[in-house]
């Protein structure tokens, strides 16, 4: 694992929040986790970037892929299950900055 | 900050009625898209990627993505792939639809 993690920003059990881009092209980050706070549970490794694969390019340079656990409460205003309930879902760090700070504009 | 545009495929948290859990039985052509598929990407071939067939897919517009079937939008986002590379042409691709056209029709 260390190889596939060096490098990386962030470390399991960092906040982070998901930035709110809107660009054209293929991305990977689903509307509804932008601008959410989530916590950083597992590195998963440097990957070809599937923004740039999508174009039929070779996604490199690669970039770092992580797993980020939020509350399901936060996710979804009407959310009647368990408060504890959690959802795991894997993003790339370009997607990612430090929680409580605020996106550079 | 307005909110970022919803894009058809970015259904996550919308309303969507319920889920028809009965299997469902693929039909021929729909088998061929998948095998198709599997072969274009087969690392001895590399013709087209995952992530280059959800672009095309997620390009078929609002109307078309939510008309069209799941094989539906495959086989047009490979096709679209497949022009994009050069690996087929325009005029393949039409004369190929030709053809099958004229036999559904029993055209000789």
């Amino acid at each position: 694992m260390m190889g596939e993690a060096a490098g990386a920003r962030f470390a399991a059990g960092e906040s982070v929040t998901v930035r709110r881009m809107r660009p054209q092209g293929h991305i990977r980050t689903p509307r509804y986790v932008m601008g959410l706070t989530g916590k950083i549970c597992h590195v998963v490794g440097a990957f070809p970037n599937p923004e740039e694969l999508a174009y039929g390019r070779n996604g490199s340079p690669k970039k770092m892929l992580y797993r980020v656990q939020f509350q399901q409460a936060g996710l979804w205003p009407d959310y009647a299950g368990n408060p504890a309930d959690t959802l795991e879902i894997e993003l790339y760090e370009h997607w990612l900055m430090p929680a409580a700070v605020k996106e550079e504009s | 900050m307005d909110e970022p545009p919803l894009k058809p495929h970015d259904m996550g948290g919308l309303p969507a009625g319920g889920i028809d859990p009965a299997e469902k039985e693929h039909v021929l052509w729909e088998k061929r898209v998948d095998a198709m598929m599997m072969l274009l990407q087969h690392p001895s071939r590399a013709l087209l990627t995952t992530d280059e067939l959800r672009k095309n897919i997620e390009a078929l517009g609002p109307e078309a993505y939510s008309k069209m079937s799941y094989y539906e939008r495959w086989i047009s986002a490979i096709a679209a792939t497949l022009l994009e590379r050069g690996i087929v042409t325009s005029e393949e691709l039409g004369r190929g639809i030709e053809a099958v056209m004229a036999r559904e029709a029993g055209l000789p």
